[in-house]
């Protein structure tokens, strides 16, 4: 009738690694906090095309990851993509005139931020704005560049000179994914 | 009740006082008519038995009185109330009032012999622990079997899964215990045993028993009056003596056992010579 | 003429069915309440549907996670996107894999026992001796029954996706050496709390769905051994087809 101590026990034991389990997927799976460990600071960066960059996407620097995509939003004043990132506490060297570019992970991969330092003997603290920024790689601007240049050059131009896509004013389109 | 513990058998009582009636019913299963004009009366305080050949509907009965289906029409009266028109709360608060036995012990499989008869105290009172402990023990010790309380059910012989489930059946004290086929696939032992339990329980008790089977020797014994059912209604009714002498053939029949009368031998078929002659 | 005959035959008894589980299912949640007043009969078949499947639930959830890696990283790599099997990995189990595979798994191991197990209560005649006591047995033997299952089945579903996840991390990290480092954060980046609440109330819906036909089965069973044994493949079949369409049903809304 009543169940046993034994049945108690492992129906017990069930229901906990049931919710175990569950806490598991929350916490380790979705994109909840950085899981930083500890402080971190949080910069800006401006971008005329962002790409598939989404928030909770690394920032890293040397390939290795220093923080976090926290949000990201459209500043209508400016036309640009609000990116704030927030950076653990412990890599407080990073010089104001860095180089903040969107990067692929492989060919499907995921988008993240890399950072390029600079030169400048100051730091980037809480609140600081990334100046230098590259924008996401569209491949539609680059095919642009190219036919633009190569037909410059069949006009005889010896000028050159693309600096990468961001002095285009090109729409900003999102690349296939 | 008014019957002495001590004595064999109560002085028969007025013809009126009978705790369970059926009147006038008709009923059929899936349009085939299994009564057409059925009366009993199941006199109080006596063991009565209800016997007739196979399929004549001896399941139905028991299910019309004890409110599990309905009638087509006529009435089924427990006590004088109306047993197929009752809500679904009165019908249990009715059905506490019978205990019954079903052909294979029908006992919880999964609980053992004590769980099982305590099962109908444990659902329906609350009764402290101890007290159902002595009446689990004190029904299991009438029926012999205070010794097997912990055993499972499939660790049972049949005649003893049976005594578990008239323990059982009693355990709420009913005023009518129902017995279907309660012989049926027994040895001579064991029926002997549960012979004895009937009647014991009857008199003792102070009880009602209706008990359906065909074991026709056992309930010669057994029964202060019998019915015989055959074609949708009473075809017999009374004491043994009047029954063996009775001059309906089916009765006749049933009674002594025949091979062929008209429950006949020969399942309906064409012609035999002409059956032969055309493979 | 004979064979539509039949097919109106066949649509009139799937319909009868329909209503008939319909109003069964009204029945035993009119008894799911009081049930839960009983709760030491709950406990014993959550026991019986969720502790006792643990460990086929388990041992499947890893291989399927295997599995997954193994496919994954192959038809990822060929685009250089190996990173991305957390993620793959990830929504594949947490939002299809897993509720469908546990519920299949469910239906065969605790549907069944529970199909048999009524089934058997009903041709020995032990429900309705209940219902000769006076004990209606819907509340003291299916409702709890089918609460055991309703409770076991998203737990057993969560169980499940998080071995599975374990079991492609297995392959790809341990064994393919993927960027540990990538293929959580990636993973994190992309799946999201809603997804996970899409994988558990489908492990819900399936459940009351799984437990549902197992108990309703079993209580309608012919009471012969066959009649048993008919129920319970009955059951399986009948919950892995109403799995799958679910299925389908809720990803559409959910997508």
């Amino acid at each position: 009738m009543r169940p046993t101590r034994t049945v108690e026990f492992s129906t017990g034991l069930f229901v906990l690694l049931g919710f175990a389990a569950l806490f598991f997927l929350v916490t380790q799976i979705t994109n909840r906090e950085l899981a930083t460990n500890g402080k971190s600071y949080g910069v800006v960066a401006l971008f005329e095309n962002i790409g598939s960059l989404k928030p909770g996407a690394a920032v890293s620097m040397a390939g290795v990851t220093v923080g976090r995509v926290e949000t990201i939003s459209y500043d209508q004043q400016q036309y640009k993509a609000v990116v704030h990132m927030r950076i653990n506490s412990q890599f407080d060297k990073i010089p104001k005139d860095s180089d903040a570019s969107i990067m692929t992970s492989g060919l499907l991969g995921g988008q993240y931020i890399g950072i390029t330092p600079g030169g400048d003997e100051q730091y980037l603290k809480q609140g600081d704005r990334i100046e230098f920024v590259q924008d996401a790689f569209v491949l539609e601007n680059l095919i642009n560049q190219l036919a633009s240049t190569f037909l410059r050059r069949d006009q005889g131009s010896a000028d050159s000179g693309n600096q990468g896509g961001n002095q285009e004013k090109a729409p900003a389109q999102e690349p296939k994914k | 009740m008014s019957s002495n513990a001590t004595s064999r058998k109560p002085e028969p009582q007025t013809a009126q006082d009978s705790i369970v009636e059926v009147r006038d019913v008709h009923d059929s299963i899936g349009g085939r008519p299994i009564f057409s004009g059925l009366n009993l009366q199941i006199q109080r305080g006596r063991i009565t038995a209800i016997m007739g050949p196979s399929g004549t509907g001896k399941t139905t009965l028991l299910r019309l009185m004890t409110g599990q289906i309905r009638p087509d029409s006529g009435q089924v009266l427990f006590d004088g109330i109306d047993v197929s028109n009752l809500s679904t709360r009165d019908l249990y608060a009715l059905r506490r009032r019978m205990g019954m036995l079903f052909q294979n012990g029908a006992l919880l499989t999964d609980e053992d012999v004590f769980e099982n008869v305590a099962f109908p105290l444990r659902e329906h009172t609350d009764l402290p622990e101890a007290l159902i402990r002595n009446i689990v023990l004190t029904k299991l010790q009438s029926v012999g079997l205070r010794g097997a309380a912990r055993l499972m059910p499939a660790e049972l012989s049949g005649g003893m899964a049976r005594r578990v489930a008239l323990a059982r059946a009693m355990a709420t004290d009913p005023e009518v215990l129902i017995y279907d086929e309660p012989f049926t696939g027994l040895d001579p032992i064991s029926m002997g045993m549960i012979v004895r339990l009937v009647r014991q329980m009857n008199y003792a008790l102070g009880i009602t028993s209706i008990v359906v089977s065909h074991d026709v020797e056992e309930l010669s014994i057994l029964a202060d009056s019998s019915y015989i059912i055959a074609g949708g209604k009473v075809a017999a009714s009374g004491s043994f003596v009047e029954l063996k002498d009775h001059d309906s053939e089916i009765v006749h029949q049933f009674i002594n056992g025949l091979a062929d009368g008209p429950v006949a031998f020969h399942y309906p078929a064409p012609d035999y010579y002409e059956d032969l002659l055309a493979g | 003429m004979h064979f539509l005959r039949e097919l109106w035959d066949n649509v009139r008894e799937f319909v009868t069915t329909v209503g008939s589980v319909a109003l069964f299912f009204g029945r035993v949640l009119a008894q799911l309440p009081r049930a839960f007043l009983r709760p030491s009969l709950v406990v014993e078949q959550v026991h019986n549907t969720g502790a006792l499947s643990l460990v086929i639930i388990m041992t499947c959830g890893l291989f399927v996670g295997m599995v997954l890696g193994l496919t994954g990283y192959d038809l990822l790599q060929r685009f250089g996107s190996e990173e991305a099997l957390g993620t793959a990995g990830a929504l594949a189990v947490v939002k299809e894999l897993g509720p469908v595979v546990t519920a299949l798994l469910f239906a065969g191991r605790a549907g069944t026992a529970l199909a048999s197990e009524i089934g058997l209560m009903r041709a020995t005649d032990q429900l309705t001796a209940m219902e000769m006591m006076a004990v209606d047995p819907m509340r003291r033997v299916i409702a709890p029954r089918f609460a055991g299952g309703i409770i076991a089945m998203p737990l057993l579903t969560v169980i499940f996706i998080a071995i599975g996840i374990f079991g492609v991390q297995l392959v790809g990290v341990q064994q393919f050496k993927v960027d540990a480092a990538s293929f959580w954060s990636q993973m994190r980046s992309s799946v999201g709390l809603d997804d996970i609440m899409e994988g558990v109330i489908k492990g819900c819906v399936f459940g009351v769905a799984c437990s549902l036909i197992a108990v309703y089965e079993g209580y309608n069973a012919t009471p012969t051994a066959e009649g048993v044994g008919r129920a319970t493949t009955r059951t399986v079949v009948i919950s892995a087809v109403l799995t799958l369409i679910l299925d389908y049903i809720l990803t559409a809304i959910m997508l």
